[in-house]
């Protein structure tokens, strides 16, 4: 039985992690292509969002390539991720595929059922066995999670444009290939030595840029175009508010035992959005917020096209940054982004922050002497 | 007196004679914005955020029409209306959205009304908004209790074939002679809205046809449909617009379905494309119109036209 599950950024490291450790065969979808964009938008409804589209793509990329079993995540609303696999099932079925779907989901915070559910992927597995994994798959996700958080730090200072993408590329390329929790976390821990000893220029100015936004579109690479890539490149330092480790960790467990703690957030938010609005509408306000008091120079605000929760969110970001005083550039993205317009963009928004801090540095020096 | 704007959008087409019997009975005076027109959508436009839906940029522009004639401007925070459902996101953050976009807005009455969980937040809901007008509960509670017999009436009336526009008056639907039925499915505030849905219903019936909706089916009905649904559907319109659909062909005998989607409406986006699988295996003719701001009348002319003359050519030309 080969099991496969949509891709989204370096989740598919965590899913390995789990299942491999679990003795599943596990089929990861090649990486997004233009070719997986186009089979899911070919396939998908017209105005869906764009991670229900490159899903499709990618189950019809693993389905060719002989997975049987396809692993998906739902959820209980409003956002439309929750029903997702719902259609992505009749979808792939009217296409005439034959494969079975487990939908992995939280039914309203019993952790049982999920792990019923996991099982019936897993085969005999005892439930210990099962959290086990899991609990293994969460530290892989940390650590990879603390990785990539090192390339946002290093990027912006290599001396060499370009040294850790290199590397990342090695580092995922070998990733296809490692088994199981114990071969991936000594890839990771590998390829963290070898990205902290990359040569850095001492004392270069970096600016600092949080990342906000629906999930997909900020942890997926191939949909916001590398950003966390692109923007290194241009000498700025990434943060991104949402990544695996912190959906597996804060929305999978913590949720589900009722221990996620919502306090700072809706403090964050409240004065702009006073209520939960489905996905991570809410907390890109917060984190907005929140990255303006830990002293960022700028937020980006990525959806895709459509995204209900993201669009409230939008309504509010325009208020925040102005009584905030931090620059908030929102981009939507869609089947038809095209990269040098957003790079465009990148840039000008880069170099608006630029101008912008020297102007505040200015107004400093000039003010306490009148 | 004080004067309650009540936008003529969204779920107006839903509360209103519930909303209006409240807020009278509490001594207030109802200001109904007027009904849509280009004015109006072109302000909504300029105003909301770009990539809301249509009947997010209406409801807009309603707001901005009453926020100069009124004291407060009534725009509740309806999560949910039912349990474990929801209605959607842009809902839950509705009342952030107008004081985010509007200018010079009155005071907003944004109570949050959630079912989702239980019927606790309605009574508070309740309460907060009869406080502002009185300090007697139990004016407050005859008046619920007035609004929501008003509002049983109203569905009443909606069950046995009227359109909002009818039971608001007191009306039944008008006495007529139709060849067939067809089922015209969408969000009510796309279906209802005669700027919107630029007269669908009128026009169909117009050509004969028995324009029967998702409302003009008793709950039951859908819940029971409902049921058979591989998971539950979490988002109340998406619901029964679903279990509608396969309700009116199996129970109704509609000749064909019409679905009313608004451009960047998410749940239409997924809620249609399973409608339509769906619809498609019955083999019955479905027909999609998708609206937006732009949407040029004759256009949509011709597609229920066209719709319409595939039905009746079905009848003499197609052996069953």
């Amino acid at each position: 039985m080969l099991v496969t599950f949509p891709h989204m950024g370096n989740a598919y490291i965590a899913m390995k992690s789990v299942l491999e450790d679990l003795g599943v065969d596990v089929l990861v979808p090649p990486p997004c292509t233009k070719r997986t964009l186009e089979l899911g938008a070919k396939h998908s409804p017209e105005l869906a969002c764009l991670p229900l589209k490159l899903n499709i793509g990618n189950y019809i990329e693993s389905l060719e390539r002989g997975a049987e079993v396809i692993v998906m995540a739902g959820g209980c609303g409003p956002c439309r991720f929750g029903y997702y696999a719902e259609v992505q099932r009749e979808i792939l079925q009217d296409l005439g595929y034959s494969f079975k779907m487990v939908v992995l989901e939280r039914p309203q915070g019993n952790m049982r059922d999920f792990v019923k559910k996991l099982s019936m992927v897993t085969g005999g597995k005892s439930v210990m066995q099962v959290l086990a994994s899991i609990k293994r798959a969460t530290r892989v996700a940390v650590m990879m999670d603390e990785l990539e958080k090192l390339c946002w730090q290093v990027r912006p200072r290599e001396r060499v444009n370009g040294t850790v993408s290199r590397l990342m590329q090695e580092f995922h390329s070998k990733a296809y290939k490692a088994r199981g929790s114990r071969q991936l976390s000594a890839l990771i821990g590998e390829y963290k030595n070898k990205v902290s000893g990359v040569a850095v220029q001492e004392g270069s100015e970096v600016l600092r840029i949080g990342i906000v936004g629906e999930i997909y579109t900020v942890i997926e690479p191939y949909v916001n175009l590398s950003i966390a890539e692109k923007l290194g490149c241009l000498g700025a330092e990434v943060d991104k508010s949402i990544t695996v480790s912190y959906w597996v960790i804060n929305h999978l467990i913590k949720e589900a035992l009722h221990l996620y703690d919502k306090r700072e957030l809706n403090e964050a938010s409240y004065p702009y959005l006073r209520s939960f609005v489905g996905g991570h509408g809410q907390e890109s306000v917060a984190n907005t917020v929140l990255y303006k008091r830990k002293g960022y120079d700028g937020v980006i605000h990525l959806l895709p096209f459509t995204c209900m929760p993201e669009i409230v969110a939008r309504s509010a970001l325009p208020e925040v940054s102005r009584q905030y005083d931090i620059p908030v550039m929102t981009l939507v993205l869609d089947e038809l982004t095209g990269e040098a317009g957003y790079m465009t963009r990148l840039e000008g928004f880069i170099d608006l922050i630029r101008r912008k801090k020297e102007l505040d540095k200015a107004y400093e020096e000039v003010l306490p002497g009148n | 007196m004080p004067k309650v704007g009540i936008p003529r959008a969204l779920l107006y087409y839903n509360y209103f004679p519930m909303w209006k019997v409240f807020f009278e009975e509490l001594g207030a005076e109802v200001v109904l914005s007027g009904l849509t027109n280009k004015k109006m959508l072109d302000d909504g436009v300029n105003c909301c955020v770009d990539d809301a839906c249509l009947p997010m940029k209406v409801f807009h522009g309603h707001a901005v029409h009453l926020k100069d004639r009124v004291d407060y401007l009534f725009v509740p925070r309806l999560i949910s209306v039912e349990k474990n459902e929801y209605i959607c996101p842009k809902f839950c953050g509705l009342p952030d959205m107008v004081i985010n976009s509007i200018e010079g807005l009155p005071k907003v009455i944004d109570c949050t009304i959630n079912l989702r969980d239980g019927n606790k937040s309605l009574r508070k809901a309740v309460l907060e908004v009869g406080g502002l007008f009185t300090g007697s509960l139990s004016r407050i509670y005859k008046a619920y209790q007035k609004a929501s017999a008003e509002l049983a009436d109203y569905e009443r009336l909606m069950l046995n074939g009227a359109t909002p526009l009818e039971a608001l008056n007191g009306n039944g639907p008008p006495p007529a002679d139709y060849q067939y039925s067809i089922g015209l499915i969408g969000h009510p505030y796309n279906i209802y809205d005669n700027y919107v849905s630029m007269s669908i219903i009128e026009k169909l019936r117009a050509r004969g046809i028995n324009v029967l909706t998702q409302d003009m089916v008793c709950k039951e009905e859908l819940d029971r449909i409902a049921e058979g649904f591989t998971k539950p559907m979490f988002w109340s319109f998406g619901k029964k617009i679903m279990a509608a659909s396969s309700y009116l062909i199996d129970q109704r005998n509609v000749r064909g379905i019409i679905y009313l989607v608004a451009f960047g409406c998410g749940l239409d986006a997924l809620v249609g494309d399973l409608v339509e699988r769906r619809i498609r295996k019955k083999g019955v003719p479905f027909c999609m119109i998708t609206i937006d701001e732009h949407t040029g009348e004759a256009g949509v002319d011709t597609r229920l036209e066209a719709f319409i003359d595939m039905l009746e050519w079905r009848d003499t030309q197609e052996c069953l």
